[in-house]
């Protein structure tokens, strides 16, 4: 009981510091954390299953978020049918031979007797099947680049409602995750860590090189909202802005409050969802056996469990949700901007937020995700405030005072890696311990 | 065909720069190696070691810059790399008694001081930042080259240009010697081989009465070092800039990795192996090839197998193959 | 879920990140104290009255003494679970105490950590893990000599005398070694310190009888030698045999104790322990 009250406080002085940023700066950037903190949450329901209930360390949570977000361009922006008809299909053509020329090197090795001849046959399939791809691929993503580069130069998506991106990034992010698991997960050790900070790095390298695909570091901007109405139509509204003006709001600030809590409870939904699934998940037999295997992986080998097997299923359902998060982040910003996936703030951060929230606990994961988000977006303006603090006496235009001014920007990381040291130190479990 | 011209321009684009890139990325597989085999865990904040390592030396770099000592043609960061050194070595055991220290008390799962790294981290590259802010830093000074691609060419008569630099040469220069260094203490000194010990057998190295402080101690401060000198001389062959650095982590566990983690031999391997398929594969073949093949079969396309970008896709796949086939590493370490 | 929040590690077995080998897992005591001179006629070393168990867990020796005179050899034995390992590593300061105390040649000695009782000459060799696997059989010595200062040649010649193949041996990893051999590198490593006193845990477990009766031979060698031996032993018939003194355990306490011989001959002792 006291458990549970310890919770709710600390949810409750979350919202609190939440509220205040509300009452004294604006409810705008109250909400704008809500939103961000909700995403953060469902970011960490994820990376809390894989370490939580399994112990797998995942720190290529950037790579499924960025997955997640292309999942969202691929899904919901409208097709460019004139890229489509210079090399859409080629492209296509090109992935599958590149895709088949991997599984056939697969399929010789399992085929094939051990030996030289095995390995110089998928020696020369993958070399062969190499120049195939870069054959077929390279003319195809040419042509699409050059289609209206400033405007498109890639295919576009399929131009669908951006809600079924959602789901769809996460699958995204679970085929990668299906991937990497399947490799890096072994039966006496595995190297799932450095296999996703690879696959993460991969991941961002792709989005930000294949213009094709993602438009790279030229962003795909305008990402549909659909449910969502966009503030400017809102404005235009005769309706909303008369009954704003009975009520009292300004009407500009006021349909970008209501946008945001459009997306607020949209994203309420996603993560009670979420949260109520784990939650039967945890406590049905597939949780507990997850358990079993975590607290005592020889035990539940010895009774005939197929550790290696949930291992990947819980890395394929974290990495989805986080594939999940990451479509949802690109539909609040209404784009996809791959130079912007950096690891500090998409892998490292959110596991910040599981550790200070709470290992093993989704509703400390969840609570990690939202205060870890709101110190993340508050320290910022109260590090440049202590900034000021200390610097007030010196002489104006010193140089150390123009350094300090400059450099409180940087408070964030250091504050994150501190927050991070003192709970490990002072409450191991998190601040809502597993029970 | 024209045989020495191209081997000139293999020379020079492909092996003194993986030369380079690699003694740089061993150096930094080695702390990381050092770090795992001694007090068990992988640094995350190793990157960050590095640029707090060669930030301290800019800034004595600076000072002595503007004191007007030099060292002729030699940049100046050698004679500021010992404070480099000594900053760092101060803040990493600093680290270790506010931070590392309570949780080898509590005999902490190494993943949990994974963790720990993390949050250090954090705030390693939080305070570079905040010293030196985010910007590229250029600290090389002296002659830049040895060998200039005019010279060279001069010399020769060749076509083809061969640079080396200042910067490339005191890498593999310096490397070679700090490794020879590194294998001599490791191996034939007291304090080495109790480290050695240490990390082969705790319990029984506190039963012959090494100190496990001392121990861990010592390998701070080589680790203080070599991450200095590999981020001091990354900084001189490229240019310093914080979020590099912390990029490196990616082909220094791999390279840590591939060698066989835990086995020092195998980090300097690792690193060659990481740095040559890296700049093997993204180099565009073009002009090797072109001055190779025979009149009129020049290739038209850049033969790149890979765009730069894919650099990381490159320690990553070579990672995945040696896991796959050899899970120890090249040289028998003691991951997987 | 362990107590110990640091030690959980999820089942996490990423060793690509983590290197669980060769972790400590000895708490051994801090020992900031000081040996203090003690009056009295006493033992050479003896543990006496001994009650503590491992952390905060539950007490495993119950009042438990162990003595042995100088130069000769004592020998713990008992049922499994009894503490004979345990009353060894209390002796040897590898666990926190609640009461009793530990002397050594006339000195208190409980307040001293691990290190500091090698320092006075006190030498412990565990039953299992008890060679650095990657070092050389001559770096195991040299390890064991750590802490002195001196020349440690003579006293390596007198260890390859005691086990001449180690001395063929000397430049091959101890890993590479067989079981028997190994347990020589386990021995002559204890002994570099030249240690007053030896302990031993269980130095023959699982070795073949052949190796096992060589084994014995040596330590008898060794306690001629004039170093005074406390060891626990599976084998009690063998052990007892060899003893000045026996001690059998039960649960953590004394038992019975008496002289080797004496127990061996103990109608009682030979109907529980030793199987008729």
């Amino acid at each position: 009981m006291t458990h549970q009250i310890r919770a709710i406080g600390m949810f409750v002085a979350v919202f609190g510091l939440i509220a205040i940023t509300g009452q004294t700066s604006s409810w705008n950037v109250a909400l704008g954390i809500i939103n961000m903190g909700l995403i953060s949450a469902i970011m960490a329901l994820g990376v809390n299953m894989q370490w939580g209930y399994a112990g797998l360390f995942n720190i290529g949570v950037m790579g499924f978020v960025a997955l997640g977000g292309l999942g969202a361009v691929i899904v919901s922006m409208p097709p460019v049918n004139e890229a489509w008809a210079a090399g859409g299909l080629r492209v296509l053509l090109a992935l599958v031979v590149g895709a088949g020329t991997i599984i056939g090197a697969i399929m010789l090795w399992k085929r094939m007797d051990h030996g030289k001849a095995r390995g110089l046959a998928i020696v020369v399939l993958l070399v062969a099947g190499f120049f195939l791809f870069r054959y077929i691929f390279d003319p195809a993503v040419d042509a699409i680049e050059a289609v209206n580069p400033a405007g498109t130069g890639y295919l576009g998506g399929l131009g669908l409602p951006i809600l079924f991106a959602w789901p769809v990034g996460g699958v995204l992010a679970a085929g990668a995750a299906w991937i990497v698991g399947k490799t890096a997960l072994g039966l006496r050790s595995d190297y799932l860590a450095i296999a996703t900070l690879g696959i993460a790095e991969i991941i961002i390298a792709v989005l930000k090189n294949e213009d094709w695909l993602s438009r790279g570091v030229k962003n795909v901007v305008g990402v549909p909202r659909s449910p969502v109405p966009f503030e400017i139509d809102l404005q235009n509204m005769a309706g909303f802005v008369t009954t704003m003006r009975d009520w009292g709001f300004d009407p500009v600030i006021a349909s970008s409050i209501v946008v945001k809590l459009c997306y607020a409870t949209l994203f309420t939904a996603v993560l009670l969802l979420l949260i109520w699934a784990s939650q039967m998940a945890l406590n049905s037999p597939w949780g507990r056996m997850m358990r079993a295997i975590r607290d005592n992986e020889v035990a539940a080998e010895a009774m005939g469990k197929d550790v290696t097997g949930r291992h990947l299923q819980i890395f394929i359902l974290g990495s989805a949700i986080c594939g999940l998060a990451g479509a949802m982040m690109v539909t609040l910003d209404g784009q996809l901007t791959p130079g912007s996936y950096q690891p500090l703030r998409f892998t490292f951060l959110v596991w910040v937020m599981v550790i200070v929230g709470g290992s093993g606990n989704n509703w400390g994961a969840v609570l990690g995700g939202f205060l870890i988000w709101f110190l993340w977006v508050q320290v910022e303006p109260i590090g440049l405030w202590l900034m000021d603090t200390i610097t007030a006496g010196m002489a104006d235009g010193s140089a150390l005072k123009a350094h300090l001014l400059e450099s409180a920007a940087h408070m964030r990381l250091l504050t994150m890696g501190l927050i991070l040291l003192l709970v490990l130190r002072f409450s191991p479990r998190g601040l809502i311990p597993e029970r | 065909m024209d045989p020495i011209n191209a081997i000139v321009a293999l020379l020079n684009f492909v092996i003194i720069p993986a030369t380079a890139y690699g003694a740089q990325l061993a150096l930094g597989a080695l702390g990381v190696t050092l770090i795992y085999g001694i007090l068990r865990f992988s640094n995350f904040a190793h990157g960050d070691t590095m640029a707090f390592g060669a930030m301290c030396t800019i800034l004595v770099t600076w000072l002595f810059q503007g004191w007007g000592l030099s060292l002729g043609v030699l940049p100046t960061a050698l004679l500021a790399l010992p404070f480099g050194i000594a900053g760092t070595a101060l803040l990493l055991i600093g680290t270790d008694r506010a931070v590392y220290r309570f949780y080898r008390k509590q005999k902490a799962a190494p993943v949990i001081l994974v963790i720990v790294s993390m949050g250090v981290m954090f705030i390693m590259n939080g305070l570079v930042r905040f010293i030196i802010g985010v910007d590229d830093q250029n600290f090389l000074d002296g002659e830049r080259f040895i060998i200039s691609a005019r010279t060279f060419r001069e010399m020769t008569g060749l076509q083809e240009g061969l640079a080396f630099k200042t910067s490339q040469g005191l890498t593999i220069v310096t490397a070679v010697m700090v490794v020879a260094a590194l294998f001599w203490f490791l191996n034939r000194t007291r304090t080495g081989k109790s480290m050695r010990a240490f990390s082969d057998n705790e319990d029984l190295a506190l039963l012959s009465g090494i100190n496990p402080e001392k121990v861990v101690t010592y390998t701070w401060i080589i680790v203080a070092g070599l991450a200095t000198i590999a981020g001091v001389l990354y900084g001189l062959d490229k240019s310093f800039k914080p979020f590099t650095y912390f990029q490196l982590l990616l082909p220094i566990f791999a390279s840590a990795i591939v060698g066989g983690l835990g086995s020092p031999l195998g980090a300097i391997a690792g690193g060659f192996v990481i740095a040559f398929s890296e700049i093997t594969v993204t180099y565009a073949f073009k002009k090797v090839l072109g001055y190779l093949a025979p009149g009129g079969w020049e290739p038209d396309s850049l033969v790149q197998l890979l765009s730069t970008d894919y650099k990381f896709a490159v320690s990553f796949g070579i990672l995945i193959i040696v896991l796959l086939f050899k899970p120890t590493g090249l040289f028998k370490g003691k991951s997987v | 879920m362990s107590k110990n929040a640091w030690q959980d590690n999820r089942g996490n077995k990423d060793r690509t990140i983590t290197n669980p080998q060769g972790q400590g897992k000895e708490f051994p005591i801090e020992g900031r104290g000081k040996a203090v001179r003690v009056e009295g006629e006493s033992p050479f070393l003896i543990g006496e009255a001994m009650t503590g168990g491992y952390g905060t867990g539950a007490d495993i020796l119950h009042d438990c003494t162990v003595a042995v005179e100088k130069g000769e050899i004592a020998v713990i034995v008992g049922p499994n679970g009894a503490g004979k390992s345990t009353a060894m590593k209390a002796v040897f300061g590898m666990l926190n105490l609640k009461s009793g105390s530990v002397r050594l040649d006339g000195e208190d000695i409980t307040a001293l950590s691990p290190q500091d009782r090698v320092a006075k000459g006190m030498a412990f060799v565990p039953q299992t893990s008890n060679v650095f696997v990657s070092l050389t059989v001559e770096e195991n010595l040299e390890m064991g000599a750590f802490l002195r200062q001196d020349d440690i040649r003579p006293t390596m010649a007198q260890v390859y005398d005691l086990f001449p193949i180690l001395k063929d041996k000397r430049r091959q990893a101890a890993g590479e070694l067989s079981g028997g051999q190994r347990q020589q590198v386990a021995v002559g490593r204890a002994l570099m310190t030249q240690p007053k006193v030896l302990m031993l845990d269980e130095p023959t477990a699982g070795v073949s009888p052949i190796v096992m009766d060589e084994l014995f031979d040596r330590i008898i060698e060794v306690a001629r030698a004039g170093i005074t031996i406390l060891m626990v032993e599976q084998n009690a018939r063998q052990a007892l045999d060899i003893a000045d003194k026996g001690y059998v355990l039960v649960q953590g306490a004394n038992a019975y104790t008496d002289t080797g011989k004496a127990l061996l001959a103990d109608p009682e002792v030979r109907r529980t322990f030793l199987g008729g």
